[in-house]
């Protein structure tokens, strides 16, 4: 039964209130006193020599403060990346420097050249077009198989190559895999592009600095999925500001998809900016401005084999895949079509043998990081569009297939052959519940109907594994994250009981400050109203490392669980000392202590308050106050799964392609808060359905970004959405965090891909037409072309 | 962005190849040229204005002749910063030759726009490029054959390319 508060309760989400009645604070609302504008000059060319900068012209004019070239930063250090890759031969991956502002070089067209701080933005971009950059263009890197051919001009001159490594995983595989492809009784090939996308949150970037001579301290205001990430990145490794003298600030941000975890140029120069001179500086991206320098996402040309037995029983799996890595590495650009992407091929399925081959390229285009999955979708999408293909190869039904090969629910906690061990999962289960939503049994009679009207109806199905709840630190540790992912909490319990919650996590979206807090108040049994989630600042939060990966309820609520159980160890202490009883007997049930076995109680705010007016107090054993801090890191990923399925109708006289239907079955574990996390299913599904049917990066010849503005970057909009048909009522707990939560933040952009691909194959060959494949976006020309080749 | 086409041009191979090298003629057939200096041996310097779809900027840059057969043929590349708008670029291949009654002007156009202009115009490159060509040629055509002359011929010939120009759009809608 859906409760009205606590874990369960599809509570109302209490920050909408300010959301929705135009009262959020987001950093482009922080105005501070005296402060400067600036405004970046950035590269127009995709790769070039800068010969000169002639600021001389900009610098008299109205309103400049101070100009800056890379000059100004020479003591500076780069922008660092946060993931060392090894490659294949045991070798690190090639690292370039990063700068803050362009040094000699131009590498992709947005690339920042120099900056104008200036009274107004007005008066920074007036001058700003005054700046005379001559630059001599070098032939654009931009095909990833060319690029890394002997003789390709280099992105970077002091690397050998712009090959940023070459990883094979598990490398051990490597000839058992091509023996038994080799050996295979049927072997299905499909090769295929992950297109680029740009993640276009719905604010853009903004970053606002103080610097403050009194007490040489710097205060951030950025927006940012990660504030402590960014202090810690930026603090040691970029300007050299030790912690106690930086304060990063992250307030509400309107959505960030991955796009807002990295630590970005534009952070630091008004940072340093700022103590130079000597007054505030703000920068606000347009967003223009954010298609050249927000990290995109996906890019990767791939080409999978899956090999199976006579009895369809899958044998191997071998993949071929070039990631774009655009022209610099961004913070977590190297980890995301390896660790975030090997570890998940074998997906849902027993395959004994499992090769992935990974080959990372530098090209003159915009840097390249996690976007919304984050390697994951890029692993579901080529598994279950090769699995498709077989099923259709060998006359099978394609769930039928899939069934055949999944880890059965007596397997787990299973090992795969690529290093992860799945605790929980119960695959069957929610490819049923899924292909009961749909009605699989009568979909022929839809397809008839449809054929009555001159449409072709196709039902695609894609059954998906995550990795979530990015952490454990001892294993990310291994595969090179050079820092720990554990997540913090501080439970804060004030004298008449409310309680501040100083959560390591950040929510930009994710409606933590109302699930966070139901869990915190149905341990206690107090009403969530008494209890406040902050989050967002490095002055008050213990050091987290922020929201990404599906992991603030999994790894952020579980340490705010561990803190909020201390809270009750000591509460129980007092509220014994307070009864004259044993510590042992203490009961803590609906905000009340109880001594078992009798009728003596005391109310929650009885003990809050002898916590901070100790006059009846056990001094010798506890210490005053009621607050507790925990750091939680996890000993294993959690791994939501679930079966996606849509069904689209294709008109065969256009190639348009309309999407009738989407149904979601996910396992997610336990479930917090049922109608947040179907929000979040709805906007992944929808990210996804944009990425099917919607959205590409395209660079042209020139790398030059021609998809540079929603006029011609296809965001999906809601009359492109169907009605989204969301269950997670199959639940198979995490074992290994106390709440049995898995994360859902990032299932919907993940199995939604290759659900929309397949039921757009299912219909045209169900038409007659010989397509068993086209890249995403499924666009009306692509289709038609496909059908009329 | 390539295109490629001629023009018959009444008026003989030296008057024509004259024009050609001239700041005069040149400013006055560049669409929305508002200065241009310099002589075809040190190079033309030259400001534009125009409109690509939603971006407004005035182009400075420099125009050189290259690959000057005299009389014959050369190649005209243009590089012109926009500031804020980025930039555009172009090169055109000109040959003249013989035909009767004057000359023959073929041009083999080569042009790419970066930055904002390919961000927010690209889609509209193509037609905005080929549009300035036409105008170019239209302007040095008119500006060599002299403006009273011939005027039914003229007339005659406008419409005719009114009509190529639309299908060639069509054409590339459909292609596309």
């Amino acid at each position: 039964m859906p409760k009205d508060g606590g874990i369960g309760a599809s509570t109302k989400r209490r920050e909408d209130v300010r959301f929705l009645t135009g009262k959020g604070r987001y950093t482009d609302d922080i105005n501070l006193q005296n402060q400067t504008y600036a405004w970046f000059v950035r590269s127009d060319i995709a790769h070039g020599t800068i010969q000169n900068i002639d600021t001389s012209d900009a610098e008299s004019m109205d309103g400049v403060v101070k100009i800056f070239t890379s000059k100004d930063f020479e003591a500076a250090g780069g922008i660092p990346c946060g993931w060392q890759v090894t490659d294949r031969f045991g070798q690190p991956m090639q690292e370039p420097k990063h700068p803050i502002l362009a040094e000699g070089k131009v590498r992709h067209v947005g690339d920042p050249i120099a900056v104008v701080v200036a009274e107004t933005l007005e008066q920074a971009r007036d001058a700003a077009e005054a700046i005379d950059i001559d630059i001599d263009e070098l032939e654009p890197v931009l095909d990833m198989k060319a690029a890394i051919q002997d003789g390709a001009t280099k992105v970077h001159d002091d690397l050998t190559s712009n090959l940023c490594y070459d990883w094979g995983f598990v490398e051990e595989n490597r000839e058992a895999v091509d023996e038994a492809i080799k050996n295979a009784h049927h072997v299905t090939t499909l090769e295929l592009v992950n297109n680029r996308l740009c993640a276009n949150p719905m604010e853009p970037r903004v970053a606002v600095a103080d610097y403050s001579q009194a007490n040489d301290e710097y205060t951030l205001y950025t927006t940012s999925q990660n504030p402590h990430v960014i202090r810690l990145l930026m603090g040691a490794f970029v300007l050299s500001i030790p912690e106690h003298k930086l304060r990063v600030v992250a307030p509400d941000v309107g959505g960030g998809f991955g796009s807002k975890i990295y630590h970005y140029a534009e952070e630091a120069f008004v940072t340093h900016a700022s103590k130079i001179v000597g007054r505030p500086v703000k920068w606000t991206s347009t967003r223009s401005e954010a298609f050249i320098s927000d990290a995109h996402g996906r890019d990767h040309v791939t080409k999978i084999e899956l090999a199976m037995d006579e009895n369809h029983k899958f044998t191997a799996v071998r993949t071929d895949t070039y990631a774009n890595m655009g022209a610099y590495l961004s913070t977590f650009a190297p980890s995301i079509p390896t660790w975030l992407h090997g570890t998940l091929m074998a997906g849902n399925y027993t395959t004994p043998l499992v090769y992935v081959n990974v080959k990372a390229v530098f090209t003159n285009t915009v840097p390249v990081d996690a976007y919304r999955g984050a390697g994951r979708p890029e692993a579901t999408f080529q598994l279950e569009r090769v699995v498709d293909k077989a099923a259709r190869e060998i006359g099978m039904d394609p769930a039928e297939l899939r069934r055949l090969n999944f880890i059965k629910p007596d397997q787990f906690p299973y090992d795969t052959p690529v290093a992860v061990t799945y605790d929980t999962g119960n695959y069957h289960a929610t490819l049923d519940k899924g292909l009961e939503m749909v009605d699989y049994a009568n979909f022929d009679a839809r397809v008839a109907e449809s054929k009555a009207r001159g449409k072709l109806r196709g039902l695609g199905l894609a059954h998906f594994i995550e990795a979530c709840g990015i952490a454990p630190s001892n294993l990310v540790g291994q595969l090179g994250a050079r820092a720990g992912l554990y997540e913090s909490a501080t439970v804060r319990v004030n004298a008449t009981g409310s309680i501040s919650v100083m959560t390591g996590s950040h929510s930009h979206g994710q409606g933590h400050e109302t699930s966070f807090a139901q869990v915190v108040a149905e341990m206690i049994g107090i009403d969530a109203s008494q209890v406040d989630i902050v989050h967002g600042d490095t002055s008050k939060t213990p050091m987290g490392m922020g929201t990404y990966g599906s992991r603030s309820i999994a790894v952020g609520g579980s340490a705010m669980v561990r803190a909020t159980e201390k809270i009750i160890n000591k509460a129980k202490k007092i509220a014994a000392h307070l009864m004259e009883a044993s510590e042992g007997d203490i009961e803590l049930k609906d905000g009340q202590f109880t001594v078992a076995g009798t009728d003596k109680s005391v109310a929650w705010g009885d003990v809050t308050l002898a916590a901070y007016v100790p006059h009846n107090y056990p001094l010798e054993e506890i210490e005053p106050g009621l607050e507790e801090t925990a750091f939680y890191d996890p000993s294993n990923f959690t791994y939501p799964s679930g079966a996606y399925i849509c069904e689209v109708e294709v008109d065969p006289d256009t190639g348009k392609v309309d999407v009738l239907g989407f149904i979601a079955a996910d396992d997610f574990g336990n479930v917090i808060n049922p109608m947040i996390v179907e929000g979040q299913v709805h906007g992944g599904v929808a990210q996804g359905i944009g990425q099917a049917m919607l959205e590409n990066t395209v660079f042209d010849e020139n790398g030059q970004l021609l998809s540079g503005s929603f006029m011609d970057y296809a965001m999906p909009r809601a009359s492109d959405m169907p009605m989204f048909d969301v269950d997670h009522s199959c639940q198979t707990p995490c074992t290994h965090n106390p709440l049995g939560v898995k994360g859902c933040g990032e299932a919907g952009a993940i199995g939604s891909p290759p659900a929309v691909v397949n039921a757009v194959i299912d219909a045209l060959q169900r038409g007659g037409y010989d397509v068993d494949h086209i890249d995403m976006p499924v666009s009306p020309s692509r289709v038609w072309e496909a059908m009329n080749k | 962005m390539k295109l490629n086409e001629s023009r018959d041009i009444a008026a003989d191979r030296s008057a024509v190849w004259q024009a050609l090298l001239s700041a005069d003629v040149l400013k006055e057939c560049v669409p929305g040229c508002e200065e241009m200096t310099g002589s075809p041996e040190e190079g033309f310097e030259a400001t534009v204005v125009q409109k690509v779809g939603p971006v407004k900027a005035k182009f400075k840059g420099a125009v050189t002749l290259t690959d000057v057969v005299e009389g014959e043929s050369c190649v005209i590349s243009g590089e012109g910063k926009g500031g804020a708008a980025g930039f555009a670029k172009g090169g055109a291949k000109v040959v003249l030759e013989d035909i009767p009654g004057g000359t023959r002007l073929t041009y083999d156009v080569d042009a790419k726009v970066g930055g904002k202009l390919a961000q927010l115009g690209s889609r509209i490159i193509d037609g905005f490029a080929r549009k300035m060509a036409d105008q170019f040629f239209d302007r040095f055509q008119q500006t060599v054959e002299g403006p009273a002359e011939e005027t039914v011929a003229e007339a005659a010939e406008a419409p005719a390319e009114e009509g190529e120009k639309k299908k060639g759009w069509l054409k590339r809608i459909i292609s596309s």
